[in-house]
Order: structure tokens, then sequence, then C-alpha cells
């Protein structure tokens, strides 16, 4: 039909659409008075009333059929057929109920696995910051080693440098986490927040909805612009929704803060994984951060950012700007730049919050769920062939009467259509409700809320939808595939013909059956690698102890002390601990291995070692107190840890790593030669071994250490050994921190141990969401054993009973059952492994010491497997087994 | 119910456009005419009639109205639109060459 046409039978169309039995009214009512007149005409010849009336039928040719082919020709039954195959469908489907009520569970499990998914997905990946304007166009802005794959920490100056000089990027701004305590009252409490830009909110287009945002030039500076901007739950549940709020002061890390603005409902700030509590602009860093004033400071490394591309700009492109932009500043200020790049990662590959950590395991989701779904097509279909069998009558009978083939098609589209809805609804009800579970998988730490929502946005509904029509499809396509072989006159003849058609055609649900064992026996062995892999990393030794050792902070710096009353106190406090009965040894470290923080890293100079023209060696490295080796357990390789006289005022010492060693010295022995750390040389006076820092699953790498004197942090994390429990221990603590300043505070107790667990929580993530779909695949591809061979008893019975008659004892045909199922389980772990066996190696990232084909782990899964088959077997071989013969013989 | 050949099948809605090229005509007319223009020769049964009517309302060749009719009832008027009538022209000229053309060859194998 051209344009034109198109154009001209619109109106008819659209009449035929919204009214359609006007239209039909009319269509009969002409031809009753075609018909009239030829009676009136057939009388006016001399016909009797009565033959006029079956002459003037007669030249028609049936009236119901032309109308019917004028409903045709009308082109209006496209969507009356569809409202009579939609009341029909739900009319077949009521009719069975369990059927239906099976096929929607096994449907709402698998589009609601996907749905939640794609939510968690576009929640924490895509689109992970509510309320936030552009997402679509926000990158995460990040430095990088050359010939590192992992972002790095940007300093400010060459984040202002990014921003003035990317012509590409619309805006760019910092948001780097930060926390607080917080007192309000007699009730003091760490809190979550940001540091940012002065332009933070006005580029992520969120307005206060009390006060202001930052204005420009509040992020310029030394402790400048003691202003903050709060959450509005905080302002709700800390501050009672007090509407003067504006102007008021709020005490942070001990600096006055005046509250200037309230953001709104629903915005959690910009950090995947925690919602933000406060923010406070750049200019206040020091009272946040614990090495002082940084904002004009090229070589300290600290903050996390992002940009946004103006509109039509690409990522590749502003990928080459900003490249030549690090490759100026590596030239203009070599002494702090060589070897660095500036790198910009679409969000989902954010380097620096939780969106990294939990990125493989999402990625390895959405495969996990792909086969989830396709596991409970194949039981759906299995039970819609089993249907289609039963249903062989019907529709011989209405293809005897006159239903075309399409229509028939069209009818069983229309059920699986139903069916998919009503999958997909409940799917979508089960995602909704999952949408916040993933937060209930990750550890809990104080002062932290955590936020991880799945967003059912349009794009995921539109991904479910998806889903749906593809389901449909599959669905409704299997069982009309039958009709194809559909004969007319077939099964009209002999109503019991049906078990002859099922035999031709239990190869289809046999295949099926295979394929989701198949499908399951794949997930299986996915979930024994990564609980296999979770074992390994939780009880691997990072190269320290772990569970008798206890972490935490004192509120130092937000005790408001400077570094010289700091160096006494810490030195006062280590004295007292260490006399304390049940401490073993206790130590200070400026970053505790495996925590959120990072280490600082520095460019190094050694004696005997000439790096590459374009080689600038950097080192990651930690400030420590004397015991820190004796305390975590460290052994030293060779030479002596630090001492109380290793202070500001001796020489510059240094300890470093093995692997250090073995890249910088070789085989040769450090200690007693120079190491330039900053600008200044320091004495190597020891070798430690190498200790995991910042993950457990990193490569070992050159690490060193100084002693915290001579390289001072306010704030340093307090290491304790000890036997004694955490509660009794913490308040032993307390009670020497209250000796020494009762305002001092401590900050959450927790061991080393537990530090490790937080580390590898996205591994306890993975193995919970990958165990939980694991068990449920198994248990569909049960439910599709179970269905097959109970069927297969049930249309068996004759076979069975002659075979008892015949001798055969109920023990053998319980054998003859379960075998059939375990053939059917042997072909599926076969494919299975072979398929699992090219699979796994995508797990790469979540794997820990464990080979994707390690065979232990297969057998544990055949184990499961067989476990589960040979009790789906259970019951129809039963079942087969206490057949009656005599009453199957009568039959 | 007789089910008219191929030829005419296609040939009925170049009769039905050239029929209500002269004036607007309800269904019965139009099968009255039918009947008389082609003296029963064609065999167009009024059970295509209808289903046809139908099928060129829905191409936009043809348009339907409700008017009086000659016994002052409410029908259906058939009318043709300009796409109709250009329609017709087509099938006319295209019915001229092929009928010539065929005319040709079965004079040709008669003689």
């Amino acid at each position: 039909m051209d344009l034109e046409e198109w154009f001209y039978s619109l109106p008819i169309r659209l009449r035929s659409f919204f009214r359609p039995n006007q239209v039909d009214q009319e269509m009969k009512g002409e031809l009753r008075e075609h018909l009239e007149r030829q009676i009136a005409e057939n009388i006016a010849s001399g016909m009797s009333p009565h033959e006029a009336r079956r002459s003037a039928m007669l030249s028609l040719g049936g009236i119901t059929q032309i109308e019917q082919r004028c409903r045709d020709a009308r082109g209006a039954t496209l969507l009356q057929d569809l409202v009579q195959d939609l009341r029909y469908g739900f009319r077949q489907l009521c009719r069975s109920p369990g059927f239906s009520a099976l096929a929607i569970v096994c449907l709402a499990l698998g589009i609601g696995a996907n749905t939640a998914v794609f939510g968690w997905l576009e929640g924490i990946l895509f689109r992970p910051y509510p309320a936030v304007s552009h997402q679509e166009r926000l990158l995460a802005l990040s430095g990088i080693a050359r010939g590192e794959t992992d972002g790095t920490a940007l300093s400010w100056p060459d984040f202002l440098d990014v921003r003035r000089n990317c012509t590409l990027c619309e805006d760019a701004f910092v948001s780097k986490i930060t926390g607080s305590t917080l007192s309000i009252g007699d009730h003091a409490e760490v809190a979550t927040g940001s540091i940012v830009s002065a332009n933070y909110f006005d580029a992520i287009g969120v307005h206060p909805v009390l006060g202001r945002g930052f204005e420009p030039g509040e992020d310029v500076g030394s402790a400048s612009h003691p202003v903050v901007v709060i959450s509005y739950q905080l302002w709700r549940n800390r501050f009672k929704g007090d509407p003067e709020i504006v102007g008021k002061t709020q005490t942070l890390n001990n600096v006055p803060h005046t509250i200037i603005g309230v953001t709104p409902d629903g915005f959690y700030g910009t950090f995947v994984g925690w919602a933000m509590q406060f923010w406070v602009p750049a200019s206040m860093e020091e009272t946040f951060e614990s090495e002082g004033y940084k904002l004009e400071d090229r070589g300290a490394r600290w903050i996390e950012s992002y940009v946004r591309l103006k509109p039509g700009a690409s990522r590749v492109q502003a990928q080459q700007e900003v490249s030549a932009l690090a490759a100026r500043l590596e030239n203009d200020y070599p002494a702090t730049n060589r070897g660095r790049g500036i790198k910009l990662w679409p969000l989902w590959q954010t380097p620096f919050n939780n969106a990294h950590t939990l990125l493989p395991t999402l990625e390895v989701m959405v495969a996990v769920v792909a086969f989830v779904l396709l596991i409970a097509c194949a039981n759906v279909g299995n039970l819609l062939l089993v249907r289609s069998f039963v249903r062989r009558h019907e529709m011989s009978v209405r293809l005897a009467i006159g239903a075309s083939r399409v229509r028939l098609v069209k009818q069983l589209l229309t059920e699986g259509f139903i069916l998919a809805m009503l999958g997909t609804a409940a799917g979508f009800l089960m995602a909704y409700w999952c949408r916040h579970a993933l937060v209930l998988l990750l550890p809990a730490r104080s002062g932290v809320s955590m936020y991880l929502p799945g967003e059912m946005d349009g794009r995921v509904m539109a991904l479910g939808a998806g889903i749906c029509l593809i389901v449909t499809l599959i669905v409704g396509l299997v069982p009309a595939f039958q009709t194809r072989h559909l004969d007319v006159a077939g099964p009209l003849k002999a109503e019991s013909s049906v078990v002859v058609g099922v035999r031709s055609k239990a190869w289809v649900r046999s295949g099926l059956v295979i394929f989701q064992v198949s499908l399951s026996f794949v997930l299986l062995v996915g979930a024994a690698l990564l609980l296999e892999s979770l074992h390994k990393i939780r009880n691997t030794s990072p190269g320290f102890s772990t569970t008798t050792v206890v972490t935490t902070h004192v509120s130092l710096v937000a005790g408001g002390y400077d570094a010289p009353r700091a160096r006494i106190f810490q030195d006062e406090l280590l004295d007292r601990l260490n006399r304390l009965p049940g401490i073993e040894s206790a130590a200070f470290a400026a970053v505790t291995p495996l925590g959120y923080a990072t280490f600082p890293s520095t460019p190094i100079a050694i004696d005997d070692y000439q790096p590459s023209p374009d080689e600038q060696p950097s080192v990651e490295y930690n400030q420590i107190s004397p015991g820190y080796f004796s305390t975590l357990a460290i052994p030293l390789v060779s030479g002596r840890e630090f001492t109380r006289t290793d202070d500001e005022n001796a020489p510059l010492v240094a300890i470093v790593n093995r692997t250090m060693v073995a890249r910088y010295w070789g085989s040769q022995d450090p200690v007693g030669s120079r190491l330039q750390v900053k600008g200044q040389w320091a004495r190597v006076v020891g070798v430690a071994a190498d200790t995991k820092y910042q993950s457990m699953r990193e490569a070992a790498k050159p690490f060193f250490y100084v002693p915290l004197r001579q390289d001072f942090v306010r704030g340093p994390a307090l290491n304790i050994r000890t036997q004694q429990p955490l509660q009794s221990l913490s308040a032993a603590v307390l009670r020497e921190v209250h000796a020494l300043d009762r305002n001092l505070a401590l900050y959450e107790m927790i061991t080393l141990q537990e530090q490790v667990n937080r580390s590898t929580s996205p591994q306890l993530v993975a193995v919970t969401l990958v165990s939980i779909l694991g068990s449920l695949a198994l248990l569909l591809a049960g439910v599709g054993l179970y269905g097959v061979l109970s069927y297969a008893v049930a249309q068996s019975t004759r076979e069975l009973g002659l075979r008892m008659a015949l001798g055969a004892s109920s023990a053998k045909l319980l054998r003859l059952v379960i075998s059939r199922g375990l053939r059917l389980t042997a072909a599926g772990v076969f494919f299975g492994t072979v398929a699992a066996l090219a699979l796994m190696k995508f797990l790469g990232k979540l794997l820990y010491n464990v080979s994707p084909h390690d065979p232990r782990v297969f057998g544990s899964a055949l184990a499961i497997m067989v476990i589960t088959t040979v009790s789906a077997c259970l019951l129809p071989a039963w079942r087969a087994s206490r057949t009656d013969p005599a009453r199957v013989l009568r039959n | 119910m007789s089910k008219p050949s191929d030829l005419v099948q296609g040939t009925l809605d170049m009769l039905i456009l050239k029929i209500l090229a002269l004036e607007p005509m309800n269904g019965w007319a139009i099968s009255q005419r039918l009947k008389q223009v082609s003296s029963d020769v064609l065999g167009v049964s009024d059970g295509s009639l209808y289903p046809a009517l139908y099928r060129l309302e829905r191409r936009g060749w043809i348009r339907a109205e409700w008017k009086k009719s000659e016994n002052n009832r409410r029908a259906r008027f058939y009318s043709l639109t300009r796409l109709g009538r250009k329609q017709l022209e087509r099938e006319t000229a295209h019915w001229n060459r092929v009928s010539a053309a065929i005319s040709g060859i079965v004079n040709l194998e008669g003689a």
C-alpha cells in the first residue's frame, strides 16, 4: 500500500478500529437490505415467499461467510481476533490452573531475576546518582600511572588544569569522600561526607531546598571557608527538620562550620554505595584530610572527580584532549608528573568507589540471570509441549471446522503472550522488592549508610518488556511448531492416539531437559568456584596477623590536635597501652592495610639504580610507629625495625619490602644503601616480608615504610595485638584515651580479619547471588526432569503394567525410570561440562587462587547435580513400580 | 458459492470502478448493473460483490456515504475517489493492452 492509499484509507481504518461494532452493524445492515430487495424482486417475479428467501440466500451464498469475508476485506478482524484470542486464552489458562501457576512462577523467577539485575546495573553503574542531571554525559576523572590499568587519585592543581583546558567538557567537579565526627548536643556520631569543588551543586544540577550551595571562590585558600551543606536525611533525623537551620553552626572535626544549605530529598551525593550526609568545600580539606594543605601541591594526589561532556562530544575525543594536557603537565612539572597520565572513565568503570568493586560481580550476574531465564523458558516450553499433546484433539477440531493454521498459531502465541505478560508483571514486582537487597549482602560499617538502589526506570522496564516479547515467541512457538504436523483427520478418528503422538515427540522434551541440566550444571560449577575462591581468599594469610590484631582511630584530627601535641599524645598512649595486661603490643600506622584509604605514593630514586629515560619509579609507602611489624607480625627479613630514636631530629630511615629489593637492588642487600623519598635521601635500615596492601587479590608489589615521626600524620590508625575480646578491649583503650584527654573519642574498633572480610565483600556478594540463582536453576531443572519422567510414566502405564505382568519386579521398574533420568542427566552434565570449561574463565576477576577448571569443583557440582536428579526421579519411579498390572490390563 | 476465475476476479475491481465512475450507487444497484452490463456472462455472484466493495474502500479507491435510496430508505452509496479514478485509468489501459494482445493471439491461432 503506498502512502497515498494509506492516507486515503486512514478514516475508514480508524473508524473500524475505534467503532468496530457500529461498522459491523452497518455492514450487516447493508447485506440485509440487499437480501430483502432480492426477496422482494423474487416475489415480484412470481416465487412463493419461502422460495424467494431461499433463492436470495443462495445467490448471496451464506450470509455469515459473506460477513466474515467483508470483515477480512476491511482488515478489521485483526483487533477482534486479538480480543477473542485473549479471552479464549485466559479461559484456557484458567481451565488448568496448576499448569498456569507453575508456568507463571517459572517465568516470574526468570524475568524477575533479570529485571532485578538490570535494575542494579542501572542504579549502581549506569545512572548511579539519583537527582543528578544528565548522568549519561558524566565521566569519572582520575590519574593513571604509566603502564598501570587502575586509576589513581588526582592532585588539585592537575584537576584545575583539566577544568580550564578541556574544551569538550561542559564542567568538571571534585567529590572526594571523607568522614567526620558530628556532635550534636551530647551525642557524637561518625558521618560520611564529601569534600567538593565550589561548582559542585551547579555542575550536578542539584539545588538546595533550604539555603544555598557553594559560591565560586569558596574552594580557594587554606581553611578559609568553614561552610557546610547537609543532606536532607541528616537535617530530618539529626536536626529534627529545623526550618531555621541555615546560618546555624555545626562542629565538624572540631572546627565550627556554618550550615548554609540542605539538599533535596532523594539526593545521596555522588559516591556509589554510600549515602553522603554533608558536603564541605575543598578549602576545608585540611580539617578532614590528614596530610595538611594540599591545594597547591601537584604531588599530593588525593581527589576523586568527574567531568560532564558537552552534548555531542565523545569520551574518546575528550580523552585525546585530556591526554594531550597530561603530556604538557608531564613536560612542565617533571618532578611531580613524570609518568603520570589522566584518564576519563565511563561511570560504570569509575575506579574509585563501589562501582569499581561491584562491577565484576554484576557483569557475571548478567550472564547468570540469562541462564536462569533460559532454564525457566525451557521449563515452560516443556509444560506447553505436554499441553499441546493434550490439546491436539481440540486443535484438530478447530482446523476441521475451518480455522486457518495462521489463526491457530496466533491463538497459541496469544496464550504464550498472556503467560509471558503475567510472568513479567510478577517478575517486575519481584525485582521491585529486591531493588535494595544488595545492601543486605554487604557488611555494615559504623557511620556509613549504605545506599545501593536498583533503579526500575524506563530503560529497565523496556528491557524487561523486550524479554517478555522474546519469551512470548519462545513459549508460544513451541506448541505452534507442533501444529505443523497436525493432521485434521488423525486425532478425530481415534481419541486415544495421543500416546503415539507423544512417543514421536519425546526427544524434544528430553532435549529441553538436557538443555536445562547443562545450563544449571554450568551455574553450579560457577557457584562452586566462587565459593571455593571466597573460602581461599578469607583463609589466605595477607602476610600479617588478622584475628589477633584490632584496628581503630583516635579522633585527634577531630579533636583539633596540631602536630606537636599529636606526637606527644601518640607516644603517651602507646606507652600506656603497652603497659596494659592483655595487650601484647600496639603501634600506629598512617593507613591500615586492606581498608578504603589508599596508601600515598612518591617518586623515588636509588643510588645504584638507573631508571630508563621515561621511567619515573614511584612506590607506595606507609608511615608507621615503632612496634608496627611486631604488632602485625610481619617478619623482618634483615636489618631492624624503627625505634623511638628514629624521630624528626634523627637521620631519615626507611624499611623496604622484598619485592622492592628484588626490583631495585636485585640480589644485593639494600640495608645501608640510600633511597630518595619525596626529594630527601633516607637510609634503608631493614627489609620486611611482602604483605597484601590494598587488596587480597593484588600481586606482590614494591612497598616501603618510613617512621611516622619523620613524615607525620595527625590521625593515624591504631593497631593493637591482643587476645582479648573486642568489647572489653575497646572499653580499656577508651579509658586510657580519656585518661589523657576527656574530649577525645574512639572510632569503630574491628579486627584485621573483619577488615579483610570487608575488603572481600564483593566476592561475598558474588557468591551469595550466584548461589541463590544456582539453586534456583537447579530447582527448575529438577522440576523439568520430574515433569518429563512423570509424564513418561503416566503415558506408559500400559507398557509398565505389561512388563510387570510378564514378571518384571517393581525394583526393576524403579531402576528403569531412574536410569532413564540418569541418562538425561549424564547427557546434560556432558554438555554442561563442555560449556563450563569454555565459560568459567570469564569469572576472571572474581576467582582467587582457584583454577577455573578445578576438577574438585567440577566433581562436587556433579555430585549435587546427581543428588538433585535422582530425587527428581524418585517419585515418578516409585509410581511406576506401584503399577497394578491387573488394573492396567483390564483397562 | 461459485468462485470466479482469477481473471474475472481481477476484473471485478475494474468493473466496479467503471460502474461507479458514471454515478454513485448503493450495493444493490451495483449488483443489478453488473448483471445488466455483463449479461450474466461473468457470473459475478453477489457474494463476491460486497467483500470487493470493502476491499476497494480500504484501498481508498471508493468512498461510502449514507444517503436516501430511490425507495426512500437509507443506504450506503459508493462513489469513486480521486485515487480510484486514477486506478481505473491505469487498469483500463492495462486491460486494453492485454486484451488486444490476447485477442491477437487467439485470432492468429483461430486462422
